[in-house]
């Protein structure tokens, strides 16, 4: 009889004996969920507050970011427990180390986003930069989407989305690159610029960190399903690693 | 557990044990073997190695054939009539199951350590001499006493017992009765140590320093060891076997197992999913 490889999937996620063992890690995947939407939706306040100059979203952004603080060290919390309480095996000890890393990214990303709202409080008082907006915004809803997908990906454990999330940051790197070009040929046309200019870069450093990041996740949703540990490998290897 | 549980849909009628089941440096090797209680089969074509000073766990749920196995291979099975033994089991080039295999000597080659402790009801020196003396293997009483000062001290218990060796044995805490148990068969300087379920009678205290002993052994001594703590399973072995309906499912590395096991079934029994 052929072997039937064995991945983590949802059908079996809830197939412990302990009932509330099923809901403790029922519990940490939705919580994972609910504390990546928070995220997303930083995101894409901190991108609109740049670009429409929203000094009250801006604010709004920055004053999340003690939700999304507490929301990591209960999440984690809830990890150590289990980790304690239940000393989880093979697919369930990789869910719970997911969990506790892709956290770690969300966090990150949330502190990302909280830059980009810094930069654009900054702007709205010192006056607009000479440019870079537009870049902002394709950027911005390249690592929104990044992100949207990756928790969907968690969501139904799904590699094939992850490693997808994970070949759109080359994108993300490489639309940093031309904004940078173009923020500074704007800088080179008028010095006096520089200064409001580095926070626009300051802000695209930001998005392209919660690219990484995003990468980062799917990487953590690869290791989770497959047992393959995919961190600082390329996508060409990755893919060959997951047959596709 | 059967079959037909709906949790565990997959058939291993005829599965092949998934994993590595062999070792390069064998020091037990046994091939397809079937173990029969009368009509029922206990065991179904297993085969599997144990490396030379590596500690190979056994695990499954309850009535898998983990320790049937486990007491064919110093054939602690001949005792039941019912019993019937098929297959190849060779400690290193021996075969040990060939009729003019000398059962006894073959005992003090591979000793067994059992669940319950179970000390003779002599003094705690007796019951490590016993052995050694049935065997002739100390010519002087200075022989016997570096014996059974030196397995004692292997089994990591001199410095409890020594100003005690003539207090029965049966007096010692339970942790400590499963160590002399451990010095008992180390006394005769077998080659392999088998242990069935050897800390499921103690304490958290006690069964650390039968784990942590296991370790130390292992650099003399060849170990397999059924247990039904896969905590333990995970602590000590290098290879974990997992056996399932009197099948060898998986046997891999302990740390793959215990991380990302390639078979269903060692995932579902591992993580808890059916008992």
């Amino acid at each position: 009889m052929a072997q039937k490889e064995y991945t983590v999937d949802n059908t079996n996620l809830d197939k412990h004996i302990s009932q509330s063992f099923n809901e403790e890690l029922e519990t940490i995947k939705n919580q994972v969920l609910a504390m990546g939407e928070v995220v997303e939706q930083q995101i894409a306040d901190a991108v609109e507050s740049i670009v429409n100059v929203d000094k009250e979203l801006a604010k709004k952004v920055v004053a999340i970011e003690d939700d999304v603080n507490v929301r990591e060290v209960r999440l984690d919390e809830l990890c150590v427990e289990v980790l304690a309480c239940r000393q989880p095996a093979a697919g369930d000890l990789r869910m719970i180390l997911s969990a506790t890393n892709i956290i770690r990214d969300l966090e990150h990303i949330g502190d990302e986003a909280e830059k980009v709202a810094k930069m654009s409080l900054t702007l709205a008082k010192k006056g607009a930069a000479p440019g870079g907006y537009e870049e902002v915004r394709h950027m911005g809803e390249l690592v929104h989407t990044m992100l949207n997908s990756v928790l969907d990906a968690f969501n139904r454990l799904d590699v094939t989305q992850a490693l997808a999330v994970a070949k759109a940051d080359k994108k993300v790197d490489r639309e940093f690159k031309s904004a940078m070009r173009v923020i500074v040929t704007y800088m080179m046309e008028d010095p006096r610029s520089i200064k409001r200019a580095m926070n626009i870069i300051t802000a695209l450093r930001a998005l392209e960190r919660m690219g990484n990041h995003s990468r980062s996740i799917a990487e953590h949703i690869i290791y989770l399903v497959k047992g393959l540990d995919v961190r600082h490998t390329s996508i060409k290897e990755i893919a060959s690693k997951l047959g596709q | 557990m059967n079959e037909n549980d709906p949790q565990i849909s997959q058939d291993i009628t005829n599965l092949i044990t998934v994993g590595n089941a062999f070792s390069e440096h064998a020091k037990m090797s046994m091939r397809n073997v079937n173990v029969f209680y009368a009509d029922k089969q206990a065991i179904h074509d297993v085969s599997l190695d144990i490396g030379k000073n590596e500690v190979v766990a056994m695990i499954g749920p309850s009535g898998c054939g983990k320790s049937t196995f486990l007491r064919c291979m110093n054939r602690m099975n001949d005792t039941i009539d019912s019993c019937r033994i098929e297959g190849d089991f060779r400690l290193e080039e021996d075969d040990i199951y060939h009729p003019n295999q000398d059962v006894v000597a073959l005992r003090a080659r591979v000793g067994i350590v059992f669940q319950k402790p179970n000390p003779f009801p002599k003094s705690i020196y007796d019951n490590v001499a016993y052995g050694p003396k049935v065997h002739g293997l100390a010519s002087s009483k200075t022989d016997l006493d570096e014996i059974v000062e030196t397995s004692l001290v292997r089994a990591g218990l001199w410095n409890e017992v020594k100003d005690r060796l003539t207090a029965a044995g049966t007096g010692l805490s339970g942790g400590q009765q499963q160590r002399l148990c451990i010095a008992r068969t180390i006394a005769v300087g077998p080659e392999v140590i088998l242990m069935d379920e050897p800390c499921s009678a103690l304490d958290p205290i006690a069964t650390a320093k039968i784990e942590e002993l296991i370790a130390e052994l292992s650099q003399n001594f060849t170990i397999a060891i059924v247990t039904h703590s896969m905590q333990q399973a995970a602590r000590v072995s290098q290879r974990t076997a997992y056996f399932h309906m009197g099948k060898l499912i998986e046997v891999n590395d302990t740390k793959k197992v215990f991380t990302n096991p390639e078979h269903e079934l060692t995932e579902a029994y591992i993580t808890g999913r059916f008992g």
